[in-house]
């Protein structure tokens, strides 16, 4: 029992487990999936479709926090991206056709790749604080993403770019496959090779790192430009998804909600480790927080106040210090020096 | 000896200093009016959440052009404490004419009498503040409780030979918005002459499509029996509509929508039967507002509230007028 409780991933499982059987309480049909126009519908394929983007982030946001970096500029990213995918798909003379779309697809890519190659290059070569080199794309980039749509938001009519985000594939959401693919190559890519060490080697010190012969400011880098990469991919996501760019609105403060997913999923701020899978817990606590919200009617003024509630209340059963005073306040005599030896 | 050059250095910085800022001043206040002969209007916009926000800005914009006032702009993105910084530096631009939409309805006090105390009449355009009115010159907009009002009394005529209950839900606007409390209100008040129409789900959708087609699909799973849907702008209306469609029910017949603004994007959707009814609120008030910054630059006595010139739309007029529509 003990060994499961102590399992990292235990209480962000927990947790997301009673946020998902509280809304049963609320909704009798939460759990339903059913087959509406041959595709999968229920608020749990909702929770998944409307989590991937928030997943992708996060888990760019992980490599760049395991680099013990934060990047700010996500949310700015996902704006300019759609921003340049819509616009180009709506310049064309069919927007239904595969390769304008595609075309559409890799410069928005691209571009992502290149805004995280700054903020990289920011960090590792510059030597800027990665909160303030991020900040000036956060900053800068909604600017920039005003700047393609013209301050207007840009409808389109484009079946195959609707697929990304708002679509399914032989009736699953789309999003979600593109999350899972996105998930299981970072997995394999940290963990079954010495990359995930080597970030948190450089997470941990990257005096010490270099010192020993890891190559720190090219790791830096390739952290800020994957951070971009999936933003890239969760901005396209965001504007298939409604088939319009908002560059105003698009991923506006997601770059939060990413930090507090990567937090709640169990990786430390202060760099060198990080938990994948806990990331994607994490945003699905977070997405499940906000459909919630809105399943049980909490009345819309309180809605934050009920977020930051629900949030500090699972940082705090998160908390082993926090746990062990709980703990021992309802069984005095029960000793927990077990619980204090392990480490946070 | 070091001690007293650096005193005297300082000493002379600060008096060349203070000389510049009493010579600024005297410049750009002669310069305002007389220097160019332009009148001066600093406008600070909301932001720019949906089309109807973009088509307030263009009119502005193009009819302060048109008008040959000097127009500063700036774009609050949805914060109010931008919106109170851009308000200060107008002030201190020393410009002749303030205008601004405020973001939410509070806490305009305090920035409103330093205008006041610089001397620049300040108009509001399209929402309102719950200041007192000696502070500002006029408020031109529109009237969100009446038109939410329009919602309701067509909602009322849409569903007046219902026997059972009618379900009703809600997207409301951004939290604490002039429009959404107002439109509210207004549509709330009057169906409650018929207590067949009930709201039963009411959530923000922040006025933008995405929140709008998140909020809706959440609030699909939750009521399986939806009627009517009453969105605080067209923008989550559309949003809605992708929801609706995706839980395998028909936009404007399955679910009636009735919505607000009458942006291109709504009444497209109108004309399709996609939704059912949209009570305008026109953005363009920017050939008025630079009227009233004429007179108001000039000393003239301003009415408090100048109500825009509005109407309602159903489906047929919709198709009517749809190829004219300018926003």
């Amino acid at each position: 029992m003990t060994a499961i409780t102590k399992h990292r991933l235990f209480w962000p499982a927990a947790i997301l487990a009673v946020m998902l059987l509280a809304n049963l309480i609320f909704t009798p049909t939460f759990f339903r999936i059913e087959l509406k126009n041959g595709h999968l519908y229920g608020s749990l394929i909702d929770i998944l479709l409307y989590g991937a983007p928030l997943i992708l982030i996060a888990l760019g946001m992980t490599m760049v926090i395991a680099t013990g970096g934060i990047d700010l500029s996500v949310g700015a990213t996902v704006a300019i991206s759609g921003a340049l995918a819509c616009s180009i798909i709506a310049d064309q003379p069919d927007q239904e056709a595969v390769g304008g779309v595609l075309t559409a697809v890799a410069l928005a890519l691209g571009l992502s790749l290149v805004l995280g190659l700054w903020n990289g290059l920011l960090v590792a070569r510059v030597g800027i604080q990665p909160i303030i080199a991020t900040l000036i794309l956060m900053v800068a980039g909604r600017g920039v993403a005003q700047l393609i749509t013209d301050g207007q938001i840009i409808t389109i009519n484009s079946a195959p770019y609707e697929l990304i985000g708002g679509d399914y594939l032989f009736g699953f959401p789309f999003a979600v496959l593109i999350a899972v693919v996105v998930f299981t190559g970072t997995a394999v890519l940290t963990r079954r090779t010495a990359l995930g060490l080597l970030l948190e080697a450089v997470g941990g010190n990257a005096e010490a790192s270099r010192l020993v012969g890891i190559r720190a400011r090219r790791l830096l880098v390739l952290a800020y430009v994957f951070s971009a990469f999936c933003a890239g991919i969760a901005g396209l996501m965001i504007s298939s998804n409604i088939r319009a760019a908002d560059g105003n609105n698009a991923g506006l403060w997601i770059e939060l909600d990413a930090i507090l997913a990567v937090v709640i999923g169990g990786t430390s701020l202060m760099g060198g480790r990080f938990s994948l899978a806990g990331t994607v817990l994490g945003a699905l606590i977070i997405q499940t927080l906000s459909t919630t919200i809105y399943t049980t009617g909490v009345p819309p003024q309180v809605t934050l106040v009920f977020k930051a509630v629900v949030v500090t209340a699972v940082c705090l059963i998160q908390s082993p210090a926090f746990r062990a005073k709980a703990f021992r306040r309802r069984r005095p005599s029960a000793p927990a020096p077990a619980e204090a030896e392990v480490p946070a | 000896m070091l001690k007293k050059l650096s005193a005297a250095l300082a000493a002379g910085l600060l008096a060349s200093v203070l000389a510049a800022c009493g010579g600024g001043g005297e410049d750009t206040a002669s310069g305002g009016e007389a220097g160019s002969g332009k009148i001066v209007l600093g406008f600070s916009q909301v932001g720019s959440e949906s089309g109807w926000r973009a088509a307030n800005t263009k009119s502005v914009k193009d009819s302060a052009a048109t008008a040959g006032i000097d127009l500063k702009f700036s774009d609050a993105q949805q914060k109010q404490e931008n919106q109170i910084a851009s308000i200060r530096s107008y002030i201190q631009q020393k410009v002749d004419v303030i205008a601004f939409s405020p973001v939410v309805v509070t806490g305009w006090d305090a920035v409103l009498k330093e205008a006041q105390a610089a001397k620049i009449p300040v108009i509001l355009t399209d929402r309102a503040v719950d200041s007192d009115a000696s502070l500002y010159a006029t408020f031109i907009g529109s009237d969100f409780v009446k038109e939410g009002e329009e919602v309701g009394k067509w909602a009322l005529e849409e569903f007046k030979s219902a026997t059972g209950p009618v379900n009703i839900v809600q997207l409301e606007g951004t939290v604490g918005s002039a429009p959404a409390i107002d439109r509210k209100k207004g549509f709330e008040a009057t169906i409650a002459s018929n207590p067949n129409l009930k709201v039963i789900a009411s959530q923000s959708g922040d006025f933008t499509r995405a929140k709008g087609k998140e909020v809706m699909q959440a609030l699909l799973q939750a009521n399986p029996k939806i009627d009517l849907l009453f969105a605080h702008n067209d923008d989550m209306g559309l949003g809605a509509i992708e929801a609706i469609k995706a839980a395998g029910l028909k936009p404007g017949t399955d679910i009636k929508i009735a919505t607000i603004d009458a942006v291109k994007d709504g009444m497209t959707a109108l004309a399709a039967n996609e939704i059912n009814f949209i009570a305008e609120c026109s953005p363009l008030l920017g050939e008025q507002l630079m009227e009233l910054t004429k007179k108001a630059a000039a000393g003239e006595p301003l009415e408090k509230r100048i109500v825009t010139k509005e109407t309602t739309f159903t489906p047929q007029q919709a198709a009517e007028v749809l190829s004219t529509r300018q926003y």
